[in-house]
């Protein structure tokens, strides 16, 4: 089960230069967990340490973001295009 | 250095008073590896505050798409002050994630004059840079 994810320019340290990976997982934290055993440390940068989304990074499920639907519980399907964007913000 | 068009700059300029006291965030997109800014995308402040700022999330994607059609990528990214000076704040500085783009900082504080700066912010570290308006 593929999934592919985009990876912003702020990320790509963690992928070798490389703008999309893919994995799997039945949800989205399964996702996480392995990028992270390709790209270590990637997974750190997009969950806080009590696992939830971290939050400042934007993660998108095809076209929704995943805070809309179930976080990092999201399920994902063969073929599902998940796109990680740094929230832009500051005060 | 930040070279900009006189009508970007007022463009900026003018999105920042209106939303004053508000912080006003947006972008200028630009043809990717130019660092020349072209199209003006003034984005909604979803925090809608006076010291805080957050694009919109389903906005900010949707015009990152269309970045990626267009092959642009944000050349500046853009917020103002309202009632200190056109630096970056700490939070500014922790949450910058686009090493690529100028980060411009427009002070609105002075109703008269508008002080706009320049900063690249790359790993935790600002370096301000000279803005050059061009016609």
């Amino acid at each position: 089960m593929a999934i592919e994810a985009r990876i912003p320019t702020i990320l790509r340290n963690y992928t070798g230069g490389e703008k999309t990976v893919t994995g799997e997982g039945a949800t989205l934290q399964d996702l996480f967990v392995d990028l992270d055993s390709r790209h270590e440390g990637l997974r750190g940068r997009l969950v806080s340490e009590d696992g939830s989304l971290a939050r400042f990074v934007n993660i998108y499920l095809n076209d929704e973001d995943v805070r809309f639907l179930g976080g990092v519980q999201t399920p994902l399907t063969d073929g599902d295009v998940v796109t990680i964007l740094p929230a832009v913000a500051g005060g | 250095m930040l070279r900009i068009s006189r009508a970007l700059h007022d463009a900026i300029v003018d999105h920042a008073r209106r939303d004053h006291p508000d912080e006003a965030c947006g972008l200028l997109a630009g043809a990717i590896g130019t660092d020349l800014p072209e199209r003006f995308i003034p984005m909604l402040n979803a925090a809608r505050s006076p010291t805080f700022y957050e694009y919109d999330s389903m906005e900010q994607l949707r015009v990152w798409r269309e970045m990626d059609d267009r092959d642009e990528e944000p050349v500046v990214i853009y917020h103002s002050h309202t009632a200190t000076e056109a630096y970056p704040s700490r939070t500014d500085i922790n949450l910058a994630g686009e090493p690529g783009a100028h980060y411009v900082l427009v002070s609105t504080r002075d109703p008269e004059t508008a002080e706009f700066r320049s900063y690249r912010i790359v790993d935790g570290e600002v370096a301000e840079e000279p803005v050059e308006i061009v016609a």
